[in-house]
């Protein structure tokens, strides 16, 4: 329908509406987190629930204890390799359709841990992050900020077509490799059709780096 | 049919479809719109017992003994029966014979509950 249109008879007093609309409007409103916090990001997580910020006003104060109750993991701290494996499984587990959002510097690259052998650098290497809010931790501000965010991604996501969200598409999986434990390193160290971004850079093209803005 | 009938009971009838339909309605639209839209997507993990993310390690479908519970059931009886035969060895002498013999009864009755838990094992802790 022409929005022109929609706007124009919205001003006669006539409401119009598709059924995609109505499915979004009614998923974005009322999306319930998974109750999951694993550091500091998470104090700033529950204080965005509390009276203050009141994360209640965008349908979303239903935090749920299961993943089958949940819509959206707010990944909340730093991810050690030690638990990226039930980070992913409990992703898993949750029913379509579901969303990720990375809170704060360590679940997005591993933050100031990122050199620390223990620490996943980046939760997006096995689950797919739909919003990430950088910080350390991020004001409650930003949490909220990402979850309007994540509420204007839903609400443009089409029924049908072939740019249809992964939980429509009968063809897409619902569910990721969960890493193992190695001797050395999670097995597999990333999930290659989600994370493919990383490339090695050669030494010359390092030095290169360090000729043209090495000196401060 | 008499009129009055369905003059009396005509809205009841009526309320009792519209709660029907009320709590079918949801249940077929959702079916419909899994079947139209949204695809079934079962797997082994997303299918596997909740642990907090954790892998179970054993059986999770296993039996609680309820031998407290039997032990427990036997305590409140015979706790209660305490409390009837305080009073009944206080006012003793001065009993007529059907109260004595009432009551008689009464402790027989849990004394053979009290045999039969006994033969039944119960009373011995696993």
């Amino acid at each position: 329908m022409d929005p022109d249109l929609k706007i124009e008879l919205r001003r006669q007093g006539i409401f119009t509406t598709t059924l995609e609309e109505l499915y979004n409007w009614g998923r974005k409103s009322s999306v319930w987190p998974l109750t999951f916090g694993l550091a500091c990001c998470a104090i700033e997580m529950i204080a965005t629930t509390m009276a203050r910020y009141d994360l209640a006003r965008f349908g979303a104060e239903v935090f749920r204890p299961s993943p089958r109750q949940a819509d959206l993991m707010i990944v909340a701290g730093t991810v050690t390799k030690k638990m990226a494996p039930q980070v992913v499984r409990l992703y898993n587990q949750m029913p379509e359709p579901k969303y990720v959002i990375a809170m704060g510097a360590c679940a997005i690259s591993g933050g100031p841990f990122k050199q620390g052998y223990n620490v996943l650098k980046g939760i997006d290497r096995y689950i797919p992050v739909d919003v990430h809010i950088p910080g350390c931790p991020p004001r409650p501000e930003a949490l909220m900020d990402a979850f309007i965010t994540l509420q204007k991604k839903i609400d443009a996501q089409p029924l049908t077509g072939a740019d249809r969200p992964r939980h429509l598409n009968a063809d897409e999986p619902s569910e990721f490799v969960v890493p193992q434990y190695g001797a050395h390193d999670l097995v597999p160290a990333k999930n290659p059709k989600l994370w493919n971004i990383i490339t090695k850079p050669t030494s010359k093209e390092c030095m290169a780096g360090v000729d043209e803005s090495g000196k401060d | 049919m008499d009129l009055r009938f369905i003059d009396t009971y005509g809205s009841i009838a009526i309320l009792m479809i519209a709660a029907l339909g009320f709590a079918v309605a949801p249940l077929a639209m959702a079916r419909v719109w899994a079947k139209k839209f949204s695809p079934h997507k079962p797997g082994p993990v997303k299918n596997a017992t909740y642990e907090c993310g954790l892998e179970s390690k054993e059986e999770t479908f296993l039996r609680f003994r309820p031998e407290y519970y039997l032990y427990a059931i036997i305590f409140l009886i015979f706790d209660v029966e305490a409390i009837f035969l305080l009073p009944f060895a206080v006012v003793f002498t001065g009993l007529t014979v059907g109260a004595s013999i009432a009551m008689l009864i009464f402790v027989l009755l849990l004394v053979e509950g009290l045999v039969w838990t006994w033969r039944k094992g119960i009373l011995t802790w696993v």
